[in-house]
Formats: structure tokens, sequence, C-alpha cells
């Protein structure tokens, strides 16, 4: 259970948005909305631990999730706009630190987007959509309850995003917790919105 | 432990993949060094004397090279969020980078001191007391180069910056490694440097990578 409690973010001088609030059950899915610049990512980043906030808590639990980052820390998978994808590795050697931490299969990863047969490429031979395929893979890879996505469909072709939803779908159906923030629809249902202005 | 050595692992394994990247802090430190004799000549009074010092500032300007990509790539493609999302706390993760720095950078340049040593015609008995104050050295070298590298990090000029925080920072590093040095060619002992030496790393060792954590942290903001 995660729950933000009238949080502030000041990014630099200005203020992002305040007196925010928001919960999320077990099992549940919140959709960050909003037009560009409205801080859908720095809510993502401020729930993941990345950013301070300048005022409110950010609950899991009932309990201060920021009091031991790095504890916040493996409850968490954060997809953001980069891919953290590295040129030089092929793409079963850029999941393994994931797969050391969590002691999973990256062979299943890489099945479960799709990209089974290019597991020995370079990555810096991969598409875009290809790159991003990879990024989600980390999220099969974690153990962690809480899946915060920046617009995490950019650049899917229609396939990827139908399996990409079973994969959401398998995530809440094990009582995990997805955040995501958007402009196309997700392929999820009965999601909570929260609209930033 | 077990995320701490991935995130060495996984360090380790990038260096080993760009290793022109990795090779470069080396060729840099040999070719600088032979430059020397070069320009002051051949002499192997002069250049005996002036070898110490020569060795501890190539050694010392080769170990800057790779620190600005230390964190830089990782910033760049995100990873730097994956890393402080792995469960580690910041400063173990500035830690990890730090031993990986050594390890890649520190240890091949303590191989290639001593035949460097040797070609500039360094008295032979004072060449333990300038490898020994250099295995002491280069560990704080990355210590003190990763601390840098995480400050100067999200900063619009970090490659200039990072060398005018870092070298005042080493400059009693390099005072006495070369003291050391020169103490066992006088025919003295080398110990109280070295020993002052370690008592600096003895320091720098827990302050540097919590230091770095905590710019870690306020560069991925």
């Amino acid at each position: 259970m995660l729950k933000a409690e009238s949080v502030a973010v000041f990014r630099g001088e200005r203020l992002v948005f305040r007196d925010l609030s928001l919960s999320v059950p077990s099992g549940g899915a919140l959709v960050l909305a909003g037009p560009n610049g409205a801080g859908k990512s720095t809510l993502l980043r401020l729930l993941a631990g990345l950013v301070r906030p300048a005022a409110g808590q950010v609950l899991w639990d009932g309990q201060d999730a920021f009091a031991d980052l790095a504890a916040h820390g493996q409850r968490v998978v954060y997809v953001g706009h980069q891919d953290a994808v590295k040129p030089g590795l092929t793409a079963a050697e850029n999941l393994r630190f994931a797969a050391r931490i969590s002691g999973k299969s990256i062979r299943a990863a890489l099945e479960a987007v799709g990209l089974e047969n290019l597991a020995d490429l370079p990555a810096r031979m991969l598409s875009a959509g290809q790159k991003r395929r990879l990024a989600l893979s980390r999220l099969v890879l974690s153990a962690a309850p809480l899946w915060l996505l920046d617009e995490p469909t950019l650049g899917l072709d229609v396939a990827a995003i139908e399996r990409f939803g079973r994969l959401l779908a398998a995530h809440r159906a094990g009582g995990g917790l997805i955040v995501a923030a958007t402009h196309v629809p997700l392929p999820l249902d009965n999601v909570a919105g929260l609209r930033l202005a | 432990m077990r995320i701490f050595l991935a995130v060495l692992a996984r360090d380790l394994r990038l260096s080993l993949r760009h290793g022109a990247d990795t090779l470069a802090a080396l060729l840099f430190f040999v070719a600088t060094a032979s430059l020397f004799p070069l320009a002051i000549g051949p002499a192997p009074d002069t250049l005996g004397r002036i070898a110490p010092g020569i060795i501890w500032v190539c050694a010392l300007l080769a170990a800057l090279l790779p620190l600005d990509r230390l964190f830089g790539a990782d910033l760049e493609d995100g990873s730097l969020d994956l890393l402080l999302l792995s469960g580690l706390p910041a400063f173990a993760v500035a830690g990890a980078k730090a031993l990986s720095h050594w390890l890649v950078t520190g240890v091949p340049l303590l191989l290639a001191a001593g035949p460097m040593a040797v070609m500039l015609r360094m008295p032979e008995d004072a060449i333990p007391a300038l490898l020994l104050g250099l295995v002491i050295g280069s560990l704080l070298l990355s210590l003190f180069g990763t601390m840098g590298a995480a400050i100067v990090l999200g900063a619009r000029r970090g490659g200039v910056l990072l060398p005018l925080l870092v070298l005042p920072l080493l400059t009693p590093v390099l005072i006495f490694g070369a003291a050391a040095a020169d103490a066992a060619a006088g025919g003295f002992s080398p110990r109280p440097h070295l020993l002052l030496m370690g008592a600096m790393l003895a320091a720098a060792v827990p302050l540097c990578p919590l230091a770095a954590g905590a710019a870690l942290r306020a560069a991925a903001e």
C-alpha cells in the first residue's frame, strides 16, 4: 500500500506541485495524466525516493517510506524515459546486474518481452522500440512490488503493447502496485487516474 | 554485500568491454613518463634524482583521465537511477565505483610504475619505497577522484572543474609519496612518510564514499 500525503516538490526555485495526495492499494494501478511539464515524471521520481519532498510525506504500509532509502529502493522498479541500456554490452549482459540482485532468470525476462532471439546482440544494434522492451524486461527481473513507469509504451509496436499489458495484469494479480505516467491509453483495466494541472 | 559485488562486476565488465578507454590512462602514463628523458637528457644522475617525482606526477594525472566518465555515462543514460535504486546505500555505490576505478586504473599504473622507475634510472633501493607509496597513493587517488567526480556530476564543464577540485586535495599525497621515495634514495627510512599516507587513507576510506554518496543523491535529483 503506497500513500502520499500532501507532498510538495521544488525543482530549483520552481514549485512543481503542492498539497498532492494519492493512495494506491495492493494490486492497484494509478495513471498520471497532465500536460507536459505538469510534474508527472517528478512525481514518479519522488515516489522512487530519487527526489525528496519539500513538504508532506510518502508512506509505505503506513511507515515513512524514505526513512531507509536503500530499503525503499528494493521495493521499487523505476523505468524512466531513458532506457539505461549500455550500447557496448549485449542485451543479456545489460540485464545481468538486475538478475544478480534478484536471482531471477535473464532468459525468462527476455522471453517475456519477446527479445530472446536477440539476447547475444550488442545493444547498439537494437532499434529504439527494442531498447525500450529491454528496459521493460527489468520489471520482470525484479521482485519489487512497486512499478513506476514513465511513458512505458513509447516506441512499442501493437504486439509489444499487448504483451506488456499481460505483464502489467500478472503483476497486479500478484498484489503488485503500478504508477504510470502516460499520454496514451495503457493496456490496463479498472485504473485510478490522477490529473496534474 | 551481494549487491556491492554486483555493482563492481557490472563496472568491471563495462571497463573490459571499453578496453580502449581503460588502456588510455595506462598509455598516457607510459607516454608522458617517457617524454622526460627526451626533454631533460639521458644523464643517469639527473634522471635518477627526479624519477620519483616524474612517476608520481604522471600517475596522478593519468588516474584523473577516466574520472570524467566514472559517473558521467551512467547519469546520461539513466543507469545512475538504477544504481541508486538497487537497494544499496548511495555511499556503498560510490565505494564500489572507487574500487572499480582502482582495479581498472590504479593496479595497471602500479604494475607499470616499476619498469618505468628502472627506465628512469632510479636508485634500486628506493624502488620498493616508491611502489609501496604508490599502493597507498593510488587508493587515495581513486577515493578522492570518485568524490570529485560525484561532486561535479551534472555541472556544465565538469571535466574542467574536476582537476581543479581534486588536485589540491591530492597535493599531500603527492608530497609524502614522493618524499618517501626520496628518503629511501637518500638512505633514510621512508616509514614516517608511508605512515602519514596510511593515516590519510584511514580517513579517506570512510569519508570519501560518504561525501560521494551524498553528491550522487543530489545529482540524481
